[in-house]
């Protein structure tokens, strides 16, 4: 049987067994929307009832869903749900939390050093590094703008 | 009536930026940590176009609980910075305005590896 490797992709796609993308898109969207629906809520508890500012509240709301993933990160039951949500879990901020946790549990043979220590920052390290060069970048494009508008 | 239609807008905006990576996850060969990193850039990009901030307005933690809402707060200190300090704003805001969510996964990251075993992987 010869065929060429277009017929034969063609030939692939149409034997493969249906990605569950709908069903992928359809958890993370149900699931990262309840993340988010948390975090409104405690945003609303921290603004109106403890009297934060917007940005206090914002910066305590991350706090304790980073608190919340760890923990269940620590129980070994986020898994299960990044299973179940995947980018529903992944893109709020409790994906970032169990990205820096989950590595450092792992090595913890390898020791505090260069287990544990340097295991945290496995994925929170470019996060970090690529965030901060981008904000550095802005900045310094919105000081040289903010100067000649002056 | 407030909280609920809060809730609704944060749902419906914090779930499409999940659907949206979903299918890059799906269709592409991004990975979780590409996904992460490339959020938090986008975040900052489309605060400093000034597309993010009307967004933020409308949908709250739909858009701040969500990886680009990091980006955000780190385009948005690094301006606070640059008005209030100058040129060195452009070197202090960023990491200023998100020291609270990196300290806490740092700390309670680090309590976490010593109180928790370590997990067999499943």
């Amino acid at each position: 049987m010869n065929k060429s490797n277009d017929e034969y992709k063609k030939y692939v796609e149409r034997h493969a067994v249906p990605s569950p993308i709908v069903s992928n898109c359809v958890k993370a969207f149900l699931v990262g929307g309840t993340i988010c629906c948390m975090g409104q809520v405690l945003f609303l508890l921290y603004k109106n009832v403890l009297e934060m500012s917007e940005i206090n509240a914002r910066a305590l709301v991350s706090a304790t869903l980073i608190f919340g993933a760890i923990l269940l990160t620590g129980f070994d039951v986020f898994d299960d749900i990044a299973k179940f949500g995947g980018a529903g879990t992944l893109v709020p901020i409790t994906g970032f939390a169990n990205a820096v946790v989950a590595p450092a549990l792992d090595t913890k043979a390898e020791g505090w050093i260069l287990g544990v220590g340097a295991k945290l920052f496995t994925i929170s390290g470019p996060v970090i590094l690529y965030g901060t060069l981008a904000s550095a970048v802005y900045g310094t494009v919105y000081y040289i703008v903010m100067l000649i508008m002056r | 009536m407030d909280i609920f239609l809060g809730c609704l807008k944060a749902f419906i905006v914090g779930g499409i930026f999940c659907v949206i990576s979903q299918v890059l996850i799906d269709k592409t060969k991004f990975t979780p940590a590409r996904i992460l990193v490339g959020y938090v850039v986008m975040g900052v990009i489309l605060t400093a176009i000034g597309i993010y901030e009307p967004i933020v307005k409308f949908a709250g933690a739909g858009a701040t609980v969500p990886l680009t809402g990091f980006g955000y707060t780190l385009a948005k200190g690094v301006e606070k910075a640059v008005d209030e300090i100058g040129i060195l704003g452009v070197l202090s805001g960023g990491i200023t305005a998100t020291a609270t969510g990196i300290t806490a996964a740092i700390v309670f990251g680090f309590i976490a590896a010593l109180v928790f075993p370590s997990h067999p992987k499943k």
